[in-house]
Order: C-alpha cells, then structure tokens, then sequence
C-alpha cells in the first residue's frame, strides 16, 4: 500500500501559492485514486505553518505534518533538505509530491539520496495503469514526452505548474503535529531577494500574454541604420499597455556580452528556450524571432501562437505558430500600440 | 584565498540543438534513432558553468579547473576537438551513456565516483559546477545528488553570478520565480553551483589553450573507464513526439493595419 505525502514551504503570511493548490489537488487525486492515506509536510514560520494547515484543512489528508522555525523559513539548501527529509521520514512515504519550486527543485534531489530513494522532476501528468502510478514528464528539452513508473520507493516527484485545478475547499482546524528537527551546520547566510522596480519587472509568469523579442529588433531596418531605442519604445509601451510578459530569443541577449547596442531592460533572465525558461501563458506573440527549434522548445506549453516575421520561410511557418504575419514588426507593433492607447 | 580553488565542472554532450531528433526503442530502453551520428555540443547550461570556472580560476592564483564528462568516448573525443580551445582545463573521462533516457542517480553516482578518484583535488577547496539542468534529461536534480553524495550541502540552483567577497566569503545569486534572484552569502568551499546562463559569453577559440588542453586530454580519453549507468526499477512506458503540428495561416500580403487590429483583437480576446 502506497502512502502519500506533499510536501512545501509555505509562504509568509501562512498563504499557500497558486502553484502548491495545484500540487495538493494532485496529491489528494493520487491518494482517492490509489485508495492510500495522504499526509501534508508543509515547511515554514510557526504561525505562517498553522495558518496555512487551517486553510486546507478540508484536503481529505490523514496528517499534517510541519517544520517550523525562523531558520528553517527562508530558502536555503541545507536547512530545506532537513525539513523535506524529516517530514519524508516520518510519515513513511513512498511517494512525495511537491511543487517544482525553486526551492523544492534545489532541495529534493539531496532528499531523494539520503532516503536512498528515486525522483522524477517536470512532472506535467499523471496516471494510474493497473494500480501503478505513472508520471510524464519531457525529455531533450520539451522535444519528446515520455511516461514511466519506478518499482523503487520512496519516489519523489517535482511537478510543473498547470498540470492540476488549484485545490479548493473548506477551512478548518488542522492539527498540526511540529517535528523536531535539529538545524544542521548553517554556512550560507541568506541575504534576501533581488527584483527589479515593479515598473523594470517585464517578467510577468501569471500574464496572459507573452511577447518574444528576437534579434531582429537590433539589426539593420529597410533604411539601412539600426533602431535599438525606437524598439525598445516600441516594446515597453506594449508591455505597458497589455502587461504582457517579455521574452527573449538568446540571440538578442547573448548580444550583451557582444558589446553591441541591446535592449536596455531585456536579460539573460528574459530568455526562453533550450538554454532558456520554458514559460506557460495562453497566448504568445513573437516578433523578429526566427522560429528556430532551441528557441521554440520553450513555447511548448504557450497554447495561442503569433508571429510576425518577414520571412515567409522562418521557423513558425512550419507548423509551430498558429499564424505567421509575413511583415516589418516596427510598422505593425507601432500601429498595435496607437490601437490599443485608443481603447 | 591564497591556496586558490579547486574547480570540478560536470558536463558532458548533448545533441546539436538544431538536430531532428526521434525516439527509437533500443535494446536497453529508449534512445535517439542514430544516436552515435547525431552531431553533438558540451550540455549550453554545463558550457556556462564551464566558462565561468575558468574565468574564476583566471583571477585566483593556485586553482585548477577539471572536466568531468561522461559519455561515448569516441564521441568526448569530437566534443574536445570544439571545446578544448575555449578554455583551460583537465578532462577526467568515463566511457558511458550520454543520453536523455539514463537515470539522473545513476548518472550522479558515477559523476561522483569519478570526482572522488581526481588525483590532487582538495575537496576543501572544491567548487562544484555544473549546468542547472542538461539539454537531454532536462531533470535539474543531478548537480544535487552528486553534491549530496560527496557531502556538499551548501547547494545552489540556476546560478548566474557568484562573486568572491574581500574575506573570502562567496555571495550567489540564484534564479528564483517572477524573475527575481535569491541573494545568499557561503562561507566559502565547498559548495555546489549548478549554473544559468551566468554572465560570460562564449569565448573565442584560442589555438594555444587547445593545444595544451590537448596533453591532458588525450591521455584521460585513453584512460576513459566504461561505466554502466543500470537503471533498475525505471521502466518507460512510451516515449513519443508528440503530434502537435500546427496548421500555420501565412499571411503575406496583408497590410500592417489589418494586422495590427487583428493582433489587437486577438491579444484583447
């Protein structure tokens, strides 16, 4: 008999994010589905963890369980891999579940050795085929989706945001079992987080849009002169007016370190595709982006596809946009912007 | 630091990005069809860790920067032929499997395997890098369990910068969501990075670095160990490309206004 734990850190304030609902909702799916207990790790401030418990309480799970203490609230490797490995132990898991998170992802693998267990990470399905479970998940990069099951446990899966409806239910009074877990040797101080102004933030991951800059913004136009800030007036008042997200092809900001004239607000951050972040937005708009595979493979969960390209033979004309308007991005984006300024 | 640091940068080949890959099912699971003639590249993300290895190693006297690689040797040895110019290192080599479909524990147990047996690595002084996640697997967990298994728990996901502070110490800065980064300060090595994109670009070939990477190269190629990446309990379902080829409308010959309305309609939609 299986028995099921999730597992996460839990935000301040005692909130669970979007992304963990999700998890939890799969998690309890797993456990109805195999008949098997469920138990909640969650990993956090005291306060934050009780309130967090509280507002899942109604989640169907056998147990909850916690981790609780200053230092075992902010995100780090060796205190993290304490929490998760404890919370692991103890309620006897064969399988954990949790949020691919930075942090998760970071701590987990160390978790999977100690438990001398297995784990599979970018987790974007589930099944069950003849009482066994089954993930998915991508291989090389979003090219090819591959399904398998372990005989070995614990095994331990790190799942992808979308995958399952964020979890809803009742409230309550959960009560929360706190283990003691002794704090292990502390020789990373965190600092803090790092983020731009709101207003310089062009990384949106909740937005509805993500818009794809490719190298062409930079080159030489039909005039034969480069138009670096008209582009970059171009895209930021696009960004403005939608709250698109921007992306990156990594030609524009591998130009950075070229020493050519780039995008003053665009990043390696920004990048998407195989060296890149593989973002999920309904909707995508690329412009002066070739289209090619290493770039493309980050557009594998962009369900709506646009380009436009001058060139009618790009990348997205072979079957990987929805539509490819064969045009000068500077001329449409421009008259896009007029359009939407006029409501 | 005086002494200067220990650089260990695990990285091997993955497929040319450009390449059309399919799956095939091969005697010990699935595998690229072709997979020995696939031309290949050093992993993107391992090539930045690489990369920034060297440049560390440049400005701190006393450090050596080792490669360790695992894959087909015949292949290492054309992957060497395009890398070897870039920057300076010593390669550590097993003969094994590259591709996507080995296991991640498998792949880290013989990665830390082969760290072990480095002869003059003072793991006091390690630093070990890596790519975040390979253009293969794409797992994101191998850099972690390598470090778990050598005892490293100071551990860091998608780093793009790490800067030596005046008293040693090392501060990172770690990707985390909403495009920010997560700022935190190590006492110093050991430690795992596993590397973003950091903050160097590709460097130019140097014919000089290659040819005294070449001396060492050559003889770790040589003394490459076959190793058997088992993946016991791991069983593959299916493994399949998936068959979602759009039916892309090309518009060439409509005017920019047209299609700035229609993009609009569609992004307000």
């Amino acid at each position: 008999m299986e028995k099921i734990l999730y597992l996460t850190q839990v935000e301040p304030g005692g909130e669970l994010s979007s992304f963990a609902l999700e998890v939890l909702s799969g998690a309890g799916r797993l456990a109805r589905d195999l008949g098997c207990e469920l138990a909640v790790g969650l990993v956090g401030a005291k306060a934050d963890v009780q309130a967090a418990a509280d507002s899942v309480a109604g989640c169907g799970a056998a147990a909850f369980l916690a981790v609780t203490g200053d230092e075992f609230a902010v995100s780090r490797h060796a205190t993290d891999a304490a929490a998760f490995e404890a919370l692991a132990r103890n309620a006897e898991a064969t399988i954990v579940l949790a949020p691919g998170t930075s942090r998760a992802a970071r701590a987990m693998p160390g978790v999977a050795e100690r438990l001398n267990g297995r784990i599979d990470s970018h987790i974007t399905g589930t099944a069950i085929t003849d009482g066994r479970p089954e993930v998915e998940r991508w291989f090389y990069r979003q090219r090819m989706m591959g399904r398998l099951t372990r005989s070995q446990r614990p095994w331990l899966w790190l799942v992808d945001s979308g995958v399952f409806d964020a979890w809803e239910g009742e409230a309550g009074g959960a009560t929360l079992e706190a283990l003691d877990v002794p704090l292990p040797e502390l020789r990373t101080r965190v600092v803090g987080v790092e983020s731009p102004a709101a207003e310089e933030q062009t990384i949106r991951p909740d937005a509805e849009l993500l818009f794809v800059a490719g190298a062409g913004w930079t080159k030489k136009q039909a005039d034969g002169s480069t138009h670096v800030k008209e582009a970059e007036t171009i895209i930021h008042d696009f960004l403005e007016t939608t709250g698109a997200s921007l992306g990156s092809s990594k030609s524009l900001v591998d130009q950075a370190g070229e020493g050519q004239e780039v995008i003053s607000f665009m990043s390696h951050m920004n990048q998407v595709g195989q060296t890149g972040s593989t973002p999920r937005h309904p909707k995508g708009l690329a412009t002066c982006c070739h289209g090619e595979e290493p770039h493309v493979v980050g557009w594998r969960f962009i369900k709506e596809r646009r380009a436009v390209n001058l060139d009618p033979g790009c990348g997205w004309a072979q079957g990987k946009a929805d539509v490819l308007y064969v045009a000068d991005a500077f001329e449409v984006m421009r008259r896009v912007n007029e359009l939407l300024k006029q409501g | 630091m005086s002494s200067g640091y220990h650089i260990v940068v695990c990285g091997s080949l993955v497929p040319d990005p450009l390449q059309v890959l399919e799956p095939v099912e091969g005697p010990d699971g699935p595998a690229l069809e072709n997979e020995m003639m696939i031309p290949a590249v050093l992993d993107p993300w391992a090539a930045h860790a690489l990369y920034e290895a060297a440049h560390l190693a440049a400005r701190t006297e006393g450090s050596r920067v080792w490669l360790v690689s695992i894959g087909p040797r015949a292949r290492l040895q054309q992957l060497m032929m395009s890398i070897a110019q870039k920057v300076p290192f010593e390669l550590v080599a097993a003969d094994g499997p590259a591709s996507g479909f080995t296991d991640a524990r498998e792949t880290a147990a013989a990665l830390a395997d082969l760290i072990e047996s480095i002869d003059g690595l003072d793991r006091s002084r390690a630093l070990i890098f890596g790519g975040r996640s390979s253009a293969s697997r794409d797992a994101g967990v191998t850099m972690g369990m390598v470090g778990e298994r050598l005892g490293v728990t100071d551990q860091f996901l998608a780093v793009d910068k790490l800067t030596v502070e005046d008293d040693g110490r090392l501060q990172i800065m770690e990707r985390i969501e909403g495009g920010r980064y997560l700022v935190s300060v190590c006492q110093g090595p050991p430690l795992v990075c596993a590397w973003s994109t950091g903050e160097l670009p590709e460097p130019p070939n140097n014919p000089q670095v290659g040819m005294q990477n070449m001396r060492t190269i050559m003889p770790a190629l040589q003394k490459a160990k076959p190793v058997q990446l088992d993946a016991e309990g791991l069983s593959y379902v299916t493994v399949e490309i998936p068959k979602g080829k759009r039916d892309t409308r090309i518009e060439r010959n409509m005017g920019a206004e047209d299609i700035a309305r229609e993009i609009v309609e569609w992004v307000r939609g």
